[in-house]
């Protein structure tokens, strides 16, 4: 098990290398010079060429682009991202700020996603092509459909503007610091109801359609007959033999959904102001701020290489079939 | 659904002449899609999406972008004169939701293009080469898929300053994998057929085998999966451009109206409203049209259905 876990990791450190390189030589090829946003544009003119050198220098960004990637590379091994342009703060600090909020947003969408994704999959394909089947189906079709961002948005304006039952945006209230400690939680899960909701209902009603059509599969294989055959009540054939097999892709799905949410956490962060790592990547690309659009990419990439890792060893923990020692392609 | 099975079962047994005439794979196909009535529904919704955005100048009761007088038009709400109200500048919404049709529905089909093309042609080599560069390449998708693929296309959009033809390149180029990925399988299963040895014992050099062979055959499943990307991809481009850098104002899309009008929700809730309905009934459409055509292509549930 432990060796296995350290082969998955050795076999990480590529994809890693590959990641890193991407994202740098995207941002270095871009268009436009970060030092008029270092700068501000308009005192631009006004600075000493002579003081842009030093500047340029300090940042090393004088020197040329192989060089100054073999130096991220070494940098980032060492966990030093930079600093920031903008904040003129080390990239590290900011992000470790950030990220919190992003894991509690995505983490919690993830609880959400498995309660009513897997319950629901369950109900639809128990009672297939009833009503409440194609009500499920459908319904999941629709809300898998509908763009996150928008439905936040008409949320807001139903529950927040309209109704005035739940706050617009932020983590907390204005008056947060007054509160006593069970206002304060309740003030903070107050804020965290409609971005988790948003976030996490899309990937659930993905979650619904895959759990259904598991479950049909496996209800459809011979050992589920044989349980029903030897008389055994039909909620234990569904729960103890069907659901177990049926379960176990659903792990997988995970490691796969991670991507998605974080994708979605961008969108939601920005609708409700949610100071995370994706409404930090925004803000760093109307900047230009360089440093940290690289660390918040490179962040990203990582927590989903490190989802895919938890998957596959989740996925041989739950699987007698899969064996440790066997090499396994994700 | 009965009937059908029963014409099915029967099928088999047709002699060869008989199933030549209209009970080729494709009319197979094309009865059980039509079976399908919400996926014919979706298909005409699609339909007239598209001609709605084609004829968008002869449809649009306004100009989208006239200013005139905007202290008698700000903000004014649905009414029949204007359907889906008036924003800050009091331009009509309903004409510029048609003109942002143009730019939504384009954007997403001519990536979902691109992404198909480089896709197919990626996994096509990758799969029919196999062995060392199968690896190779395979590996370069590992990498760009370990990447939030909205994420990517954030940072190349931003960093770019992407206008709407760049827009639908990098939409394109960072949502290729999957097909690469489903196209090699595809493939490595297929080149093991007699009929590619077939080809090969006659001497077709490798382009035309994979060409006229092996990628022909491969289509169907990527139709299934080209059609879910096209919903995709509008999604995408709208939330780029809700987050104020895909699609820029004044140009209207989808995305950066309801950008506005969650700026003036609490005036104006219209604004965000009607622009985000469309969002989500053409994606929806565009899903269920996927969902038929999976159902009436998929080969396993038609051998099924014989057995």
């Amino acid at each position: 098990m432990g060796w296995y876990v350290v082969k998955r990791l050795l076999q990480a450190i590529p994809l890693l290398i590959g990641i890193a390189s991407i994202t740098f030589f995207i941002v270095h090829l871009a268009p436009g010079d970060p030092m008029d946003v270092y700068l501000e544009e308009r005192y631009r003119r006004e600075v000493d060429p002579q003081v842009i050198e030093l500047i340029r220098k300090k940042y090393g960004l004088d020197q040329p682009l192989p060089v100054q990637y073999v130096k991220w590379i070494g940098n980032l091994a060492r966990g030093d991202l930079g600093e920031s342009f903008r904040y003129r703060r080390p990239v590290a600090s900011l992000i470790a700020e950030r990220i919190p909020y992003t894991l509690q947003l995505t983490l919690l969408a993830l609880l959400l996603d498995a309660l009513v994704g897997i319950s629901l999959g369950i109900t639809s394909a128990v009672k297939q092509y009833s009503t409440t089947d194609k009500v499920v189906t459908l319904g999941s079709l629709v809300l898998y459909s509908i763009p996150g961002f928008w439905l936040a948005v008409m949320l807001v304006l139903v529950f927040s503007v309209n109704l005035g039952w739940l706050p617009t945006s932020q983590t907390r209230s204005l008056d947060y610091e007054l509160l006593s400690t069970s206002g304060k939680i309740a003030d903070r899960l107050g804020h965290l109801v409609l971005p988790v909701f948003v976030l996490g209902v899309a990937s659930a009603a993905g979650t619904a359609r895959y759990m259904r059509n598991q479950l049909l599969e496996v209800l459809s294989e011979e050992y589920v007959l044989a349980a029903r055959a030897r008389g055994l009540p039909e909620t234990s054939v569904i729960l103890k033999h069907a659901l177990r097999n049926a379960l176990i892709p659903i792990v997988t799905l995970y490691g796969l959904a991670l991507p998605f949410l974080l994708g979605g956490a961008v969108l939601i962060e920005k609708v409700f102001a949610w100071p995370g790592m994706g409404l930090l990547a925004v803000e760093a690309i109307g900047a230009r701020d360089y440093p940290i659009i690289l660390a918040t990419s490179m962040m990203a990439a990582v927590l989903v290489v490190l989802g895919n890792l938890l998957a596959d060893i989740a996925y041989a923990l739950v699987d007698p079939r899969v064996s440790f020692d066997a090499t396994r392609k994700a | 659904m009965p009937q059908e099975k029963l014409e099915l079962v029967i099928l088999p047994l047709v002699p060869p002449v008989a199933a030549a005439k209209g009970r080729s794979p494709f009319s197979i196909a094309r009865r059980r899609f039509t079976a399908n009535r919400l996926a014919v529904v979706a298909l005409c919704v699609i339909v007239a999406l598209y001609l709605v955005a084609i004829f968008a100048p002869l449809l649009a009761p306004y100009d989208p972008s006239a200013i005139e007088d905007v202290m008698k038009t700000r903000y004014l709400p649905p009414s029949w004169a204007h359907p889906f109200g008036a924003d800050e500048f009091g331009r009509d919404l309903l004409s510029r939701a048609l003109y942002g049709a143009r730019v939504s529905l384009s954007v997403g089909l001519l990536a979902m293009l691109v992404a198909v093309f480089v896709g197919t042609t990626y996994g096509a080599i990758a799969g029919y080469a196999g062995g060392f560069v199968d690896n190779l390449l395979m590996r370069v998708v590992d990498v760009v898929i370990a990447f939030p693929k909205f994420f990517l296309m954030l940072i190349l959009v931003g960093i770019f300053e992407a206008n709407i033809g760049a827009l639908i390149l990098i939409l394109g180029l960072t949502s290729w994998t999957d097909t690469a990925r489903l196209v090699r399988g595809e493939i490595l299963s297929l080149k093991k057929r007699e009929f590619v040895e077939g080809a090969r014992a006659i001497g077709l050099p490798h382009r035309l085998i994979l060409f006229r062979h092996l990628i022909p055959n491969a289509m169907a499943s990527v139709l299934v999966s080209a059609t879910l990307m096209v919903g995709g991809l509008i999604g995408a481009e709208a939330g780029l451009s809700f987050l104020g850098i895909g699609v820029r104002p004044p140009t209207p899309s989808w995305g950066n109206m309801v950008s506005a009008g969650q700026d003036a929700l609490l005036v104006a809730w219209w604004i965000a409203f009607f622009p985000g309905c469309l969002l989500a009934l053409t994606i929806l459409c565009f899903n269920l049209l996927a969902d038929g055509l999976r159902d009436a292509l998929d080969p396993k549930t038609l051998m099924r259905r014989y057995v």
